[in-house]
Parts: C-alpha cells; structure tokens; sequence
C-alpha cells in the first residue's frame, strides 16, 4: 500500500533500448494497466519496479522511499511472471505456501490463506500435484495465487490470465479486480489484450517502443487518444485513417480526402486554423460510422459518404463492413446482424462530433494537444 | 498408408531393442565373465573341459582383500570422496557464475579451462612428484585427491554451468520476489532443481577418481589406491587372481553407481519444465 513513482527510467540491454525514459506516477491503491505490442518494454518496466533489472537511468520511488537499488526482497512486492516461474520441484500447496513460510506466518494461518487463494483461482484440488502434471492455465493460476496470498505494498501482474479460456478470463478479470479492490494494493498490471485493460484499468498506460504515449482512464484512452499510435492500438476493429487536406473557406472547414469531402462543424477551427492547406491525418472509429437507417439520434453533425461493400464480417453481435470508397477502405461496425451483399452501394455518414485529427508530421493528436493546453 | 505407417512404427522398435541388446551384451558380457572367473575354483579355472565353472570359491577374493585390498578400497574411497568434494566446493561456484552472470573473457575464460585438459596427464607426472616431495604431499592420500580434483575440475564446472543454465532465472528470481536474497534461493530453488545433473557430475568424478591408476601409483608408496595396489600386487599373480581384482574393482563401484542412479532417476521424475 504505496504510491509508486518511476522517474526518468531507461533500462539498455545492449544496443536494444528496452524502456526509453519512462515517467510514471501511480496512486496509492490504484489499479494500472500497461498495455503495448509485444516487446514495448512492459515486461523489462515491471522488472525495474520489481527490483530485477537495475535501470540504467532513472529512479523508482515507493511513496518518498528511494528503492532504485534496494534488491527485490525489500520492496515487499509481489509478482506474477510472465512465465510462471512456478517452482517444479515444489507441490502447488508448497508453492503457494513458499512466500508465506518465508515470512513466518504460523502454520495455520498459511494453511487458511493457502486455500482461500486456492478457492479464488479455482485450484484447490490441484494443491497435491506438481506443476509438471498441470496444465498452462493451470499453471498460470497458480502464479497468480502465489502472488496473493502475501500482502504486498506493490503487486505486479504480467498477462496473468494470458493463458486462460475466454470463459475463465473474464470470471477471473472481475475476481482479480474485486480483490484489488477489496485488498487496495498498488497493482500494476500488464497485457497486451485492450479489453482486458479497459475492463480492468483505473487508468491505463499505453506503452509502445519503450516509451509512453499516453497515461488517462479508460474512457479518456479510448475517446481521446493522444496520437495515432494510440488510436490505432485501442479499439476493434482498428480506426479508420485517411490523409485530407485542410480547406479553411471563410467559416468553413473541408477535409479534402480526394474520395471524398468532409464538412467540419466551426468547433474545429482553432484547432486546424493553422492547418490551412496542409496535410493532416485523420481518424474515425468504425463505431463512428453510421450506414443510412442505422446513425443513433444523437448523433447530429454527420457527412455522407459512398462507398461499395467490398467484403463483410458478420459476427453475430455485429457486422463489420470493408467500405471502398474509390482509393480506400473504410471499415464500418453497425451492431447487429444485418445482410449486406457484396459490391452493393451504401452510403454512410462520419460522425463529425467523435472525428480525430493528427498532426501528419508527430502524429500527435490537435484535439488531444488543445485540452492539454487548455487544461 | 495406415498399415505401412504402423509396420514402419513396430520396425523401428525392433531395430532399437536390437540395438540396445547389442549394446547391453556388450558391456555385460565381460563382466558376467569376469564375475564368473573371480570366483571360480583354481581347478575349473584350468580345466579345458570346463568353459563355466562348477565349482565356485571365495578364496581369490579372500586373499586379496586379506592381501592389502580392503586398506586400497578403503583408500580410493577417501580419495574419490575427497575429489568430489573438492571439484564440487570449487567448481559448482564457478559453474554457477558461467550460467549466471555475464562478465567479460567468459569465453575465453571457458575455454581455457577445458584446454587445461588437453595437457596429457604423464607431462605434468614428473613436476607434480617434485612439488608433492617438497610440499610434503606425496604418499598421502589427499595428494592424490588434489590430483584427480585437478582432473575432474574441468568436467564438473563445465557440467554444472550448463545445469544451472539450465534453470530458468525467472524461478531463482520468483524466490528473490518473495523474500529471499541469492544465496536463499540458489540453496533452496536452484540446487534441488541441479540435484540430478550434479548427481551424474557425482558419479563421472567417482569412476574418474576410482578408475585412475597412473597418477595413483607416481604418487603413493605404501597408500595404494585400489587400481593401484592391482597393478602393483595382482598382475604378477595367475589369471582368476586378476578377475578377482577386477571383480573387486567393479563392484564398489557398481554400488555407488547403483545408489546414485536411483536418486538420479527419482528426481528427474520431476524434470524442469
Ligand atoms: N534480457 C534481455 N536481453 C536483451 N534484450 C532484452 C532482454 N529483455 C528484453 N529485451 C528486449 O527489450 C525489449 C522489451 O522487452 P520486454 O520483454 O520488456 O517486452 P514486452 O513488452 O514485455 O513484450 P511481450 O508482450 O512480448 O512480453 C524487446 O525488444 C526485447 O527483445
Ligand atoms: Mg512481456
């Protein structure tokens, strides 16, 4: 139960830069969620806050403790890694108990913690068995119940649940973050699966190349993505991007995208005033598009566009639909199932009220830019 | 395609379990030969009518052990205990910092360490009775010891670094997480996972020490090892005097190998991973 501070952190391996200068600051209490592609440097950050790897620069705070240098043992952490690390040639009962025997609890009391954590993961009949007749999720379980047995100040968690089943996933996402909630512990946790970290996350850090891009809450994350990194990474099926040119007219702003026209409501024009003519890369969820009959009513500001149905993904729940506009394709989810026939046209309507747009040259979000200067 | 599939399954089979037939023959046959001879009356042993013998004695073996072998057992067990105890105290250390750490000359330094064994043992025969005179070594058991530890140094490092590479950091590091520091956790994860590895570093440093005769006889006078006190004593003597000293040999040997493999298999019921 601290708050952890991560200053300036850059960890080399070689001539790989794994983490290139990462500044963090998470609450007392707080569930965080580092979220990246594979091999971004999550897994080397954890290990820096866990005391395995020492950073080649930088410090780690735990509430005003300087513990850059302290080893892993006095940072009263706890860690699910990656690859288990389960010992073989310990039980499941004994692995789980380990961290508790070697904080002297009494026998009872790891006897009664051992089980609970066992009954949470669902593996209490496994506690006899060694890890070798277990199976990867079970395996993966374990680790997890090791981790929460002892109360920790920090508790790292890196894709605990990567190995589960969809079903066992997600009773395990809402019992984790249940018990974090109920226990208060520091959690950082990281995956690369974004559901996972919008249902968890109180915030969530998006990582990628060893750096940040943006730090906010789920919903900022997803509403209001700092770049395009961050808009592509966040959100199924990907957001649309398309390059336009700027056209400021009096009032009026047109996207010029050479297929079509986008017509901006006047809100926009701080922002891409000095855009005039330019360039600039533009985004729009696939939620955010709307085929004729089926925009919400909410949605006010709309521009149309045509296009033919070029290919369909019919999911049951929702219906994803590859749009060509001419030189491009634009990908539009309409929930629901709904029979499109392929080489049909449709017309669609940009919602203009959720329209993102970046920077061409730092890929940095103007919207984004604009709150924080606002701010 | 099915019947052929299953035919060429059961045809591998078979060409294996002849091989390992051939292989098993081959190495008991002497033995059984030598067992059998060791203990066979002087009589059978000479009757060119008998191939296996009637009639069976423990006299050879007697006179052997009554001879001098029981002190030349006894002997190369100090000495082989001794080795393996040394090798292991200086090796396993250094073992652990080649799977472990990254440092620089590790290669060369690897390497250094395996062409020390390139030097034939007879070139360094000579200085090493000088030096054991002077340092007041030679005749002791522990002389020898030092010796075959010089041998078997090599060997058990290179062995127990890729054991311990062989233990994923991650499980050492888990331990470090969850309240120990280093030396915990080498002695209480990574050790128990290397036991069957280093258990047959174990048994190769026993036969090594156990088998050595050359510089077991330069080195000692009166505190013969087992091979050495053979050389020396038995092989003037007639031919089932010889098997009983090979009988002798093998059999102290066979149980240490016995027990040993045993934990050997025990443990790796319970392989990493
Ligand atoms: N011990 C190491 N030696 C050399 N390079 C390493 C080492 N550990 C990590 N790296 C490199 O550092 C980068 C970041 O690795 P890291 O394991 O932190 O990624 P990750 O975000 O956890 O990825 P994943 O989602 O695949 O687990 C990668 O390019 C990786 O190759
Ligand atoms: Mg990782």
């Amino acid at each position: 139960m601290v708050d952890v501070h991560l200053k300036g952190i850059v960890k080399r391996f070689g001539k790989t830069i794994a983490v290139n200068g990462i500044n963090l600051d998470i609450r007392d209490g707080e569930f965080i969620v580092l979220l990246g592609p594979s091999g971004c440097g999550k897994t080397t950050t954890l290990r820096v806050i866990a005391g395995l790897e020492k950073p080649d620069e930088g410090r780690v705070l735990f509430g005003d403790r300087d513990v850059t240098y302290l080893p892993p043992r006095e940072r009263n952490v706890s860690m699910v890694f990656q690859s288990y690390a389960i010992w073989p040639h310990m039980k499941v009962y004994d692995n789980i108990a380990f961290p508790l025997k070697i904080k002297k609890f009494p026998k009872e009391e790891i006897d009664k913690r051992v089980k609970w954590a066992a009954e949470l993961l669902q593996i209490s009949e496994l506690l006899d068995r060694y890890p070798h007749q277990l199976s990867g999720g079970q395996r993966q379980r374990v680790a997890v119940a090791r981790a929460i047995v002892v109360e920790p100040d920090v508790l790292l968690m890196d894709e605990p649940l990567s190995n589960l089943d969809a079903l066992l996933r997600v009773k395990m996402r809402s019992e984790l973050k249940k018990l974090q909630r109920r226990i208060k512990v520091t959690t950082i946790y990281v995956t690369h699966d974004q559901v996972e970290a919008m249902t968890m996350g109180d915030r969530i850090a998006v990582m990628n190349k060893g750096k940040i891009q943006q730090v906010g809450r789920p919903d900022e994350i997803y509403l209001r993505p700092a770049n395009v990194f961050v808009a592509g990474f966040v959100g199924t099926p990907q957001m649309n991007f398309f390059d336009a040119t700027v056209e400021i007219k009096d009032d009026e702003i047109i996207l010029d995208a050479s297929d079509f026209k986008v017509r901006l409501p006047k809100d926009y024009l701080p922002v891409l005033q000095e855009y005039n003519g330019k360039t600039v890369i533009v985004g729009i969820r696939p939620e955010h598009i709307y085929p004729e009959g089926h925009a919400p009513t909410t949605a006010k500001k709309l521009s149309w566009v045509e296009g033919t149905v070029d290919f369909v993904e019919a999911l049951g729940s929702d219906t994803i639909l590859h749009l060509n506009t001419g030189s491009m394709i634009l990908v539009v989810k309409i929930s629901g199932s709904h029979r499109y026939e392929i080489g049909s046209k449709v017309k669609v309507a940009l919602d203009l009220s959720n329209i993102h747009v970046f920077d061409k040259e730092s890929q940095v979000s103007l919207l984004y830019k604009r709150q924080r200067g606002v701010q | 395609m099915v019947e052929s599939s299953i035919v060429r399954y059961y045809l591998r089979k078979l060409v294996i379990a002849a091989l390992v037939i051939v292989v098993v023959v081959w190495v008991v046959t002497p033995f059984i030969i030598s067992m059998l001879y060791a203990f066979s009356s002087k009589d059978d042993y000479y009757s060119p009518n008998i191939i296996i013998p009637i009639h069976y004695t423990i006299q050879h073996v007697k006179m052997l052990l009554d001879l001098g072998a029981t002190q030349a057992i006894i002997n190369s067990v100090i000495v082989a205990v001794i080795t393996i105890l040394l090798s292991f105290a200086l090796g396993l250390p250094a073992g652990y910092a080649f799977a472990k750490f990254a440092f620089k000359g590790k290669d060369s330094l690897k390497l250094l360490i395996i062409g020390l064994r390139m030097f034939p043992i007879l070139v360094i025969a000579v200085p090493l009775v000088t030096l054991y005179i002077r340092l007041g070594l030679n005749d002791t058991l522990l002389g020898v010891a030092l010796a075959h530890t010089s041998m078997a140094l090599p060997f058990v490092i290179i062995i127990s670094s890729s054991i311990f590479a062989g233990v994923p950091k991650e499980l050492e590091e888990a331990a470090m997480i969850f309240g120990l520091d280093r030396k915990g956790a080498f002695f209480r994860i990574t050790m128990p996972l290397a036991l069957p590895g280093l258990a047959a570093a174990a048994i190769f440093t026993f036969i090594m020490s156990w088998n050595e005769v050359f510089i077991a006889s330069v080195l000692t006078l009166t505190h013969r090892t087992l091979p050495a006190f053979i050389l020396t004593s038995a092989m003037a003597a007639p031919d089932f005097i010889k098997f009983a000293a090979g009988f002798i040999m093998i059999l102290p040997a066979m149980i240490f190998v016995f027990i040993a493999r045993k934990y050997l298999i025990t443990m790796w019921g319970i392989t990493l991973k």
